[in-house]
């Protein structure tokens, strides 16, 4: 029976199922970080539990650390209470790395776990954040899971799950220059809706994922979440395999080829059915810039915020309705006439070196607009710092008047200093563009890493593909 | 955790889509390394006129008179009315944890954001998924009903309306099971702690770099 490669890394993972289908999934990889840990380890302590397979772990802190001035640590208290009880737990459970705050592999936890050859083909990934699918661009099984769950997959190194229905996302196409994996995601949740993959497993496959990088397959899978998947994945093929070979934690020598010889299998098969296919043709992209405060509510950068009234659906429309008082714009205005406050380009949707990269030729030798307020690029982790500057990226960024930091999840959700004040306008490469997310009263539009640049340059929304010719 | 069997609560509608954990508890709160405390940031941007931050005494925070949950009329609800994709977005569990500790037991809405729902049965909050007709219906009648109250009973998966109509409701069994005794799931899991053993020591073999 021809299978999809959901079913495979499936069935390959049940330890044990129940009558009504719910099963236990074997758990290869969990990654920790310092926000959704503490209650699980202490759950554990409290239940007198060890880890089952501490070896498993791969730990960081990334969402409260402070990303300028780290020798003077981190100044909120709360914060650093938060930092120091994963140091703690770590210290005391055990882990098969740990990348602390200020280590030189410290980073977001979604760029660590593949720069690292933590995450690989075939496995079950889980981390307490939803963004894990972003895993699933390795050919893994990776679900962001809840708090109870991080203590259980401690506890038991296993998962317990439904089955998803599965779902193709065929986008085939070259894609113009000045568009990107970011763009492809974007058009995608603004076609499905951010709820249009609740129950499914995504892959995405087709011409334009083949072509893709595994930076752009990472930046795709990132936001499966955003579209209501639980997990987003993509076949291997020579790009998966490139990416791996020789990362720390890859196997090598006889390893290597037997693994290979498996990854290898960890495709669709021929003529295997999915419940779902969505088909997006790629060639005819533009950039795309979000209007409103959910991932589905986006437009493209020539295009203009829709009318609320021309919606005949009244919850939806009350949604735009609110969603448009809270992002201070009017119906109809044209995209390229909305003045930006802030740039922050970063996250674990865009802050790989392929990212930064992009966004560096569009900015070389141009400055920041005057009206910007603050550019900010936090690199994904210090590995992709160290390598921007090796590359000369950070001169380039620097020059031009942006601020290049040290590695966090930063303003993408603003829980340490770096976030926007109520009322201000970024124009950000990270996920969510959610009310409050990186700022109480903060206004987010999302776009790509080279949309970021240009916006930071014009102080406006402006069509990177007119720069790139 | 707390066992779910029957409910007889008073009704809170919250008439939005899409609502998002991060509005259901901010990010400042995420902070916190204990599993209690939430209820009173619960939907802390839409709930009070000033910026929260954890620490503040919310007793003496102004609150949002046009917010639904400070109305008189909804004290001590029980039981949440939303609309589609509620609990959209990120993974924390902080969001159940904020409305259970404020008092929510049930949530019934269309259609809820997969982690967030898994979420909800692990901390003995019972996320109900009912047909748009009947979910328009039922908001409709909370609004025009002061007290308006719903009989929840899981073992026989049912929402008893006071005007006698009952509604059936789907869940999964092995949830169904777990939630109606109160049972941890890790000390479900361990009973096959032999069948993990096994499963894992396969694995060892055939795949010697997933344990390097
Ligand atoms: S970068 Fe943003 S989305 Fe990614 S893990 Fe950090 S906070 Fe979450």
């Amino acid at each position: 029976m021809s299978q999809t490669l959901y079913e495979k890394l499936w069935n390959s993972h049940v330890v044990h199922q129940e009558e009504d289908g719910t099963a236990l999934i074997y758990i290869d990889r969990h990654l920790v970080h310092e926000v959704t840990s503490p209650q699980a380890f202490e759950g554990l302590k409290l239940a007198g539990r060890r880890p089952w397979r501490i070896g498993s772990v791969v730990a960081t802190a990334d969402h409260n650390t402070p990303t300028n001035n780290w020798d003077q640590g981190i100044a909120d208290p709360v914060s650093r209470l938060q930092v120091e009880t994963l140091d703690a737990n770590i210290k005391a459970f055990g882990a098969k790395v740990y990348f602390p705050f200020r280590d030189a592999r410290q980073g977001i936890v979604h760029v660590i776990g593949p720069e690292n050859g933590a995450t690989l083909p075939g496995m079950t990934v889980v981390c307490g954040d939803s963004h894990t699918s972003t895993h699933g661009a390795f050919a893994c099984l990776a679900h962001g899971i809840g708090t109870s769950e991080v203590e259980h997959v401690l506890a038991t190194q296993c998962l317990l799950q439904k089955k998803s229905k599965t779902m193709l996302v065929k986008v085939d196409g070259e894609l113009a220059r000045g568009v990107s994996a970011k763009d492809v995601v974007l058009a995608i949740i603004g076609r499905i809706g951010t709820a249009g993959g609740t129950g499914y497993a995504i892959e995405f496959g087709g011409s334009t994922i083949r072509a893709m990088s595994m930076e752009g397959r990472m930046t795709v899978c990132n936001m499966a979440i955003e579209a209501g998947a639980r997990a987003g994945m993509v076949a291997v093929d020579d790009i998966t395999l490139d990416y791996v070979k020789g990362r720390a934690f890859a196997p090598s020598g006889a390893d290597w080829d037997k693994a290979v010889a498996y990854w290898r299998t960890l495709v669709s098969d021929e003529g295997a059915q999915f419940d779902t296919v969505v088909e997006l043709d790629a060639s005819k992209l533009k950039p795309q810039v979000t209007w409103g405060t959910s991932p589905e509510m986006v437009t493209t950068v020539d295009g203009e915020v829709p009318d609320p009234a021309l919606e005949s659906n009244l919850v939806r429309r009350e949604g735009m309705e609110r969603a448009l008082a809270y992002m201070d714009l009017k119906p109809k205005t044209s995209m390229k006439a909305i003045k930006l406050d802030r740039v922050f380009i970063g996250s674990c949707t865009n802050s790989r070196i392929e990212d930064l990269r992009a966004a560096a030729e569009v900015v070389k030798g141009k400055k920041v607009a005057p009206t910007i307020r603050q550019a900010l690029v936090v690199p994904g982790s210090g590995l992709v710092k160290a390598q921007a500057e090796r590359e000369g990226l950070d001169r380039i960024f620097l020059d031009a008047g942006f601020e290049w930091r040290e590695p966090g999840c930063s303003m993408c959700l603003a829980m340490n200093a770096d976030r926007l004040e109520p009322g201000e306008r970024c124009a950000s490469t990270s996920n969510r563009n959610f009310e409050g997310r990186q700022g109480a009263g903060g206004r987010t539009h999302l776009v790509s890493p080279q949309m970021a640049a240009a916006a930071a340059i014009t102080g406006y929304f402006s069509d990177v593909r007119d720069w790139l010719r | 955790m707390q066992a779910f069997t029957q409910l007889d609560g008073l009704v809170a509608p919250l008439d939005r889509a899409n609502v998002d954990t991060d509005a259901i508890i901010p990010k400042q709160f995420l902070k916190s390394i204990k599993r209690a405390g939430f209820g009173p940031n619960l939907f802390d941007e839409w709930r009070y006129l000033d910026h929260g931050e954890p620490g503040m005494d919310n007793a003496k925070r102004p609150l949002n008179p046009a917010f639904v949950l400070n109305a008189p009329r909804y004290r001590g609800a029980e039981i949440l009315l939303t609309r589609e994709n509620f609990g959209c977005g990120s993974s924390r569990e902080h969001a159940p944890w904020a409305l259970e500790d404020y008092g929510f037991r049930a949530l019934i809405g269309t259609t809820f954001a997969d982690i967030f729902f898994n979420n909800c049965f692990k901390n003995g909050v019972l996320p109900i998924r009912l047909p748009q007709s009947e979910v328009d219906a039922l908001f409709a009648q909370v609004a025009a009903n002061e007290g308006y109250r719903l009989k929840i009973d899981l073992d026989a998966q049912t929402v008893a309306r006071p005007d006698g109509k009952v509604l059936k409701f789907e869940v999964d069994a092995f949830r169904k099971y777990c939630l109606l005794n109160g049972f941890d799931d890790i000390g479900l899991t361990l009973r096959h702690a032999d069948k993990i053993r096994a499963f894992e020591d396969k694995r060892r073999v055939e795949q010697p770099w997933l344990f390097a």
